[in-house]
C-alpha cells in the first residue's frame, strides 16, 4: 500500500517515451505561437505582404503539425502506466 | 439545369440511405459484431460534426467578407486536438470513468453532483444552441431555394418556412427514432455516429469536389488562383490581430464546450486509443476542409453578380458554370453538414434537458418513494423525445423570428462565445480541487449574463430587443454598461469585446468565489476523483453505511436501465462478493457503482437523489471523508505493522534454525556419548573384573598383589571420580546444591587453583597478580573449582609448541571478569555452541581422559553463584571468560 515510487532513472525506452509526451505537451504552445505570426506582418496597402502568402504560410504550418501530430502518435501509443493499474471494476 | 424534383428525389433518397445504414449499424452493434463502430477512423469522422453547415456554406461567406479569419476556427480545434494530452486525454478518461453523460453532467457532477449547475448549464447551452439550430435549418431551406430559383420556380416566403418545417420535422423523427432507442448504461448510438460518419464523407468530398472544380475547371490552376486571390478584395494582408487570436482562442473553447462536440468527443467515445488517431486525422479532415474555401470565396466574387450571397458560393458557382451534378453533390454535402449537426446537438441538448430538467422536477414533485412506483425508465425516454421536438421547435422559432437574414457567420460566433462560459468551470474543474460549486455557479452566470447583454440581444439589432439608446448612453443613463462598451472602454470590437469581457469577468468570479467557499464533502471527493483521476481509478465512496434494501435498489434500477441489465448488473455484483443468490449485500461500494451505472443513463445528479431517497440520505459527510483518508493511513500502518512483525518473525526463525541445529547436534552427540559413557564405565570396570580374578585365583607374588590391588584401586578411583561428576553436574542442574558462601580475593583463589593444577611445568602461566585483588564474597570452592577446570583444559588441549595460558583479569562494566587465555589453535566457530553442554567433547575421548563434564559444571556453577562463563572468541587462542559474581 506503499505510494508506488517514482523512479528517478528509466531504461532508454521509457526515456524515449517520456521526451516524446514532451513534445506533445509543446507541440500545441509552439503551433499557436507559430499561428499567430503572420499578425506581426507590416498591414494594409503597400506593406507587400499578401493574403496569399499568409494562406500558404498557414497551411503548410497546418501540414507540419499534422504530419508531426501523426509520427508522435505512432510513436507513442497509448502508454500503459497510464491506465488504471488497480481495480478494473 | 436539375428539375426541383429531381433534386427533391435525391434528397429524400439520400435520407433514406441514411436510415438504412444507420439501422444496419444498429443491428450490426446489437449482435456484437460492431467492433468497427468503434474503430478510430468512425471516431475522427464523427468529430467532424464539429464542421456544420457553417462551415460548409459558411467558411466561404467569412472568407469573402473576411479574407482568412475564416481559418481561426478550425485553427483553434487544430491545436485542441493535437494538444490532446493537456486536456482531453483527462476529459475522456473523466468521462468513461464517471459515465458522463453530457457537458452539464459533467459540470455537475465535479461540483457535487449539484442538481442548480446542471440546470443552470443546460438552460446556457439550450439558449446558446437555438440560434445555431436555427442557422443549420436555414442554410438548407436556402440551399434549395437556390435551385428553385435556378429552375425557374422562385419561391415566396412562405414556401421558405414551409420546406424548413418539414426539414425539422424530418430531422426530429431521425433524431428521435435513433437517437432514443434505447437508455443505454454508457449512451453511445451507434446508429448516429455511423450516419454522422458517412455525411462526414459525403461533406468533406463535396467540398474538395467543388474546390478542385473552381480551382482547376474554371480558374485555371494554382497559379492562376493564387494571382486570381492577390486581384480580389481581400487580397491585401490586413488582419485584426485581436479578432485572430480572440477567435482563435473562442474555438478552441467552444470545442470542447459545445454539447455536441462534447457528445462525440467524450460521450461517445469507445475508446481512449481512438484519440491517439483522432489528434492528427481530424485536424487534417479540418484542414482540408478549409483547403478551398478561399479560392472558392475570391473565384465566386469574381464570376458572379455582384450582390450575390457569398454564403451560397459553394452551391451557385458550379450552377453558373453549367455543373448541375456537381451542384447537387455540393447540396448533399450541405445537407450533411446542416443535418448531422442538428441530430447530434438535439441529442445532446435532449438528454441535458431530459436528465437534469425534467427528472429532478419529477422526482421533486412525486417526493419520497417515487423510486419504487413510478416507470422512470419511460419518463426519461419521453422527456428525451419531447425535448428534441422542443429543440427543434425552438430552432424552427428562432429561424422565423430572426427572418433567416443575419450572416452565418455571426450567429455561429454567438453561439460560440455563449457556450465558451462553460470553459473556465470546466478547466478550473478538471485541474484544480479548490473549484468550488458557488464558484463554478457565479463564473457561469456572470459569463451568462455578460454574453447576454453584450452580444445575444444586440444581435438582433438596434430597437429589436435592445432600444437603440441604451447602445448610446447604456441602461438607464449608466454609461458605463453600454453593450458594446462595457465600463467605458470605447472602440473595441463587438465580438472581442464580449469574449474578452465575459471571460475575464468569469473567470475571475469563479476563482474569487471558489477561494472564498467551503466546498461540501461530496464535492471535495468529486474534485480529487476528477482532478486525480490518473492516479486512483478506483470509485470513491460517496454512501456509508446504507439503509436501503437490495431489492428496492433492484426495482429502481429496473426502472431506469430496463430489467435485463438490472439484473444482470446486480447478480455480477452478487457474484463479486461470493453470494449465489440474484441479489448482493447492500455495500457502501455495490452503492456506489450501482449510483455510477445508473448516472449513466440519467446523469450524476439525478442518479445521485434517486439513490439518495432510497438510502434516505446517508450520504457522505466530512467525517466519512476523513475516516475514509483515516482508513487508508490505517492500512498503511496496519501493513508497516505487518512488516516489522514479519521481520521479527524472520529473525525467530533463524533462531529457531540455530536452536535446531544445535539440538540437532547434541542429540548425535548424546548418542556418541552413550555409547562412549558406557565404554568409559566399562573400562574400569574390565580391568577391576579381570585383576580381582587374577587375585581370586592366588598364586602370586606379594608384589603383583600389590601391583594389581593398586590398579584396581587407581580405576575404582577413576570410575568413582566419573560418577561424582556425573552426580555433581545433576545436582547443580537440579539446583539441590548449596553455597558455602566465604571471603576471600581472586588471588588466592587462582593460586590455590594453579598449584592444584600442578601447572608451571609442562605450560608457562602468566598473571598480573597486582590486578587480581579483588575482593570476593562468594562459593570460594566452586569457584576454584572453576578454574581448576579452566587450567585443566587448558593444559589438556592447548596443541601450541609452548604453551602458554594467560590469566587476565580487568574490570567492564562494573563487574570483574577473568579470560583464560592460551595459544593454541582456539575451538571452530561451528563448536563454540556446544562446549558448554553436557557430554561433549571435541576431541579424542582417550587424549582428553576426561568425560566432556568439565565445562557444562563450570557453566552450571557459574549460574549458580550468579555469574557467567562464556567462550570468548578472537584472542588467538581457545579463551574463556569468566565474570565473577558481585562482591556484596
Amino acid at each position: 500500500m506503499a505510494a508506488p515510487k517514482k523512479l528517478t532513472f528509466l531504461e532508454r525506452s521509457s526515456y524515449r517515451r517520456r521526451r516524446i509526451r514532451d513534445v506533445m505537451r509543446v507541440m500545441p504552445i509552439a503551433g499557436l505561437l507559430l499561428m499567430f505570426l503572420p499578425l506581426l506582418w507590416p498591414k494594409g496597402e503597400g506593406s507587400g505582404y499578401f493574403t496569399s502568402a499568409a494562406l500558404i504560410y498557414l497551411f503548410v504550418l497546418w501540414v507540419a503539425l499534422i504530419v508531426i501530430a501523426g509520427v508522435l502518435a505512432r510513436y507513442l501509443g497509448i502508454e500503459p502506466d497510464s491506465l488504471p493499474q488497480q481495480d478494473k471494476r | 439545369m436539375v428539375s426541383f424534383q429531381f433534386l427533391v428525389f435525391v434528397a429524400v433518397f439520400y435520407v433514406a440511405f441514411l436510415f438504412v445504414i444507420a439501422f444496419a449499424a444498429e443491428r450490426s452493434a446489437a449482435k456484437g459484431k460492431g467492433k468497427w463502430l468503434r474503430s478510430p477512423i468512425i471516431y475522427t469522422l464523427s468529430l467532424s460534426i464539429y464542421c456544420t453547415a457553417w462551415t460548409f456554406y459558411g467558411a466561404v461567406g467569412y472568407a469573402a467578407r473576411s479574407g482568412l479569419e475564416y481559418l481561426t476556427i478550425y485553427l483553434g480545434p487544430t491545436i485542441v486536438m493535437i494538444g490532446w494530452w493537456w486536456v482531453l486525454r483527462k476529459l475522456v478518461r473523466i468521462g468513461r470513468m464517471h459515465r458522463i453523460t453530457s457537458i452539464a453532467d459533467l459540470i455537475s457532477s465535479r461540483f457535487g453532483k449539484s442538481t442548480s449547475l446542471g440546470v443552470m448549464v443546460t438552460l446556457l447551452m439550450v439558449v446558446a444552441a437555438t440560434p445555431y439550430v436555427a442557422l443549420q435549418l436555414q442554410s438548407v431551406t436556402q440551399s434549395i431555394a437556390v435551385f428553385s430559383q435556378s429552375a425557374g420556380q422562385g419561391w415566396v416566403t412562405d414556401d421558405l418556412d414551409r420546406a424548413t418545417l418539414w426539414v425539422a420535422v424530418g430531422l426530429a423523427i431521425f433524431t428521435i427514432v435513433f437517437g432514443t432507442r434505447n437508455l443505454d448504461a454508457n449512451e453511445r448510438h451507434h446508429g448516429i455516429v455511423i450516419a454522422i460518419a458517412v455525411e462526414a464523407v459525403v461533406k468533406l468530398f463535396a467540398l474538395l469536389a467543388v474546390g478542385i472544380f473552381v480551382v482547376w475547371g474554371v480558374a485555371g490552376g494554382i497559379g492562376p488562383t493564387l494571382e486570381l486571390i492577390d486581384k480580389s478584395p481581400i487580397a491585401e494582408w490586413d488582419q485584426h490581430s485581436g479578432r485572430w487570436v480572440g477567435l482563435t482562442f473562442l474555438a478552441g473553447a467552444a470545442f470542447l464546450t459545445l454539447p455536441r462536440m462534447f457528445q462525440v468527443l467524450v460521450v461517445e467515445n469507445a475508446d481512449e486509443n481512438n484519440l491517439l488517431m483522432a489528434s492528427w486525422a481530424f485536424p487534417l479532415y479540418l484542414m482540408l476542409m478549409s483547403l478551398f474555401v478561399v479560392p472558392i470565396a475570391v473565384v465566386g466574387l469574381d464570376r458572379l453578380p455582384a450582390g450575390s450571397n457569398p454564403d451560397l458560393f459553394v452551391l451557385t458557382l458550379p450552377l453558373a458554370e453549367g455543373q448541375s451534378f456537381l451542384a447537387i453533390f455540393s447540396f448533399l454535402g450541405g445537407l450533411s453538414s446542416a443535418t448531422s449537426m442538428v441530430i447530434v446537438a438535439t441529442i445532446a441538448l435532449a438528454t441535458m434537458i431530459s436528465n437534469h430538467i425534467v427528472t429532478p422536477i419529477w422526482l421533486t414533485s412525486k417526493g419520497a418513494g417515487a423510486m419504487v412506483s413510478g416507470d422512470v425508465r419511460q419518463l426519461v425516454i419521453g422527456a428525451r423525445r419531447l425535448s428534441i421536438g422542443g429543440v427543434l421547435l425552438l430552432g424552427y422559432v428562432y429561424y422565423l423570428l430572426s427572418g433567416g437574414s443575419a450572416a452565418l457567420a455571426a450567429i455561429g460566433l454567438i453561439s460560440f462565445t455563449g457556450v465558451a462560459q462553460i470553459l473556465p468551470a470546466l478547466i478550473g474543474g478538471l485541474f484544480w480541487r479548490g473549484a468550488t460549486r458557488w464558484g463554478a455557479v457565479a463564473g457561469i452566470g456572470v459569463g451568462f449574463v455578460v454574453w447576454t447583454w453584450t452580444l445575444l440581444l444586440p444581435s438582433f439589432g438596434p430597437d429589436a430587443v435592445v432600444p437603440a439608446a441604451v447602445f448610446d448612453n447604456g441602461p438607464l443613463g449608466l454609461r458605463y454598461l453600454r453593450p458594446y462598451a462595457l465600463f467605458g472602454i470605447d472602440g473595441i470590437d463587438p465580438q472581442l469585446h464580449a469574449i474578452l469581457w465575459s471571460m475575464i469577468l468569469n473567470t475571475t468570479i469563479f476563482f474569487v468565489v471558489s477561494v472564498l467557499t467551503f466546498p461540501q464533502p461530496l464535492e471535495r471527493l468529486q474534485g480529487a476523483q476528477f482532478v486525480n483521476v490518473f492516479e486512483h481509478s478506483q470509485g470513491a465512496r460517496a454512501w456509508t453505511q446504507s439503509t436501503a434494501e437490495a431489492e428496492d435498489l433492484l426495482v429502481m434500477a429496473q426502472r431506469i436501465i430496463g430489467a435485463g441489465e438490472a439484473q444482470a448488473l446486480f447478480q455480477r455484483e452478487a457474484q463479486l462478493q461470493g453470494k449465489a443468490s440474484y441479489l448482493p449485500d447492500v455495500t457502501p461500494d455495490f452503492v456506489a457503482h450501482l449510483e455510477r451505472e445508473l448516472a449513466g443513463s440519467v446523469g450524476a445528479a439525478t442518479a445521485h437523489a434517486m439513490v439518495g431517497q432510497l438510502t434516505q440520505g446517508v450520504s457522505v459527510s466530512v467525517e466519512d471523508l476523513i475516516a475514509v483518508a483515516d482508513e487508508a493511513a490505517q492500512i498503511l500502518e496496519y501493513s508497516n505493522r505487518l512488516e516489522a512483525k514479519s521481520a521479527e518473525q524472520e529473525r525467530t526463525a533463524l533462531q529457531l534454525r540455530e536452536a535446531n541445529e544445535k539440538l540437532t547436534q547434541l542429540s548425535i552427540q548424546k548418542d556418541a556419548f552413550l555409547s562412549q559413557i558406557s565404554h568409559e564405565l566399562r573400562t574400569p570396570m574390565t580391568s577391576i573384573r579381570s585383576f580381582s580374578e587374577i587375585l581370586r585365583d592366588g598364586d602370586m607374588t606379594a608384589d603383583q598383589t600389590v601391583r594389581y590391588s593398586g590398579i584396581i584401586h587407581a580405576e575404582a578411583v577413576r570410575l568413582t571420580r566419573l560418577l561424582d561428576d556425573l552426580l555433581d553436574l545433576s545436582v547443580l542442574e537440579n539446583g539441590q546444591v548449596t553455597l558455602n558462601m566465604q571471603r576471600g580475593t581472586l588471588r588466592d583463589l587462582i593460586d590455590q587453583a594453579v598449584s592444584a593444577t600442578g601447572s608451571g611445568q609442562a605450560m608457562a602461566i602468566k598473571r598480573r597478580p597486582a590486578e587480581e585483588n579483588v575482593p570476593l564474597y562468594t562459593d570460594v570452592d566452586r569457584l576454584t573449582q572453576v578454574f581448576i577446570n579452566l587450567i585443566a583444559n587448558a593444559q589438556k588441549y592447548c596443541d601450541g609448541e609452548k604453551p602458554v595460558l594467560r590469566i587476565v583479569t580487568r574490570q567492564i562494566g562494573g563487574s570483574s571478569v577473568v579470560d583464560f587465555i592460551d595459544n593454541g589453535s582456539g575451538i571452530a566457530k561451528q563448536n563454540q555452541q556446544v562446549i558448554f553442554e553436557k557430554f561433549s567433547r571435541l576431541t579424542d575421548a582417550r587424549k582428553a581422559g576426561g568425560a566432556g563434564l568439565g565445562l557444562a559444571i563450570c557453566r552450571e556453577i557459574m549460574t549458580r553463584l550468579g555469574g557467567e562463563i562464556a567462550y570468548l572468541p578472537g584472542q588467538g587462542g581457545a579463551a574463556f571468560r569468566v565474570v565473577l559474581p558481585p562482591a556484596s
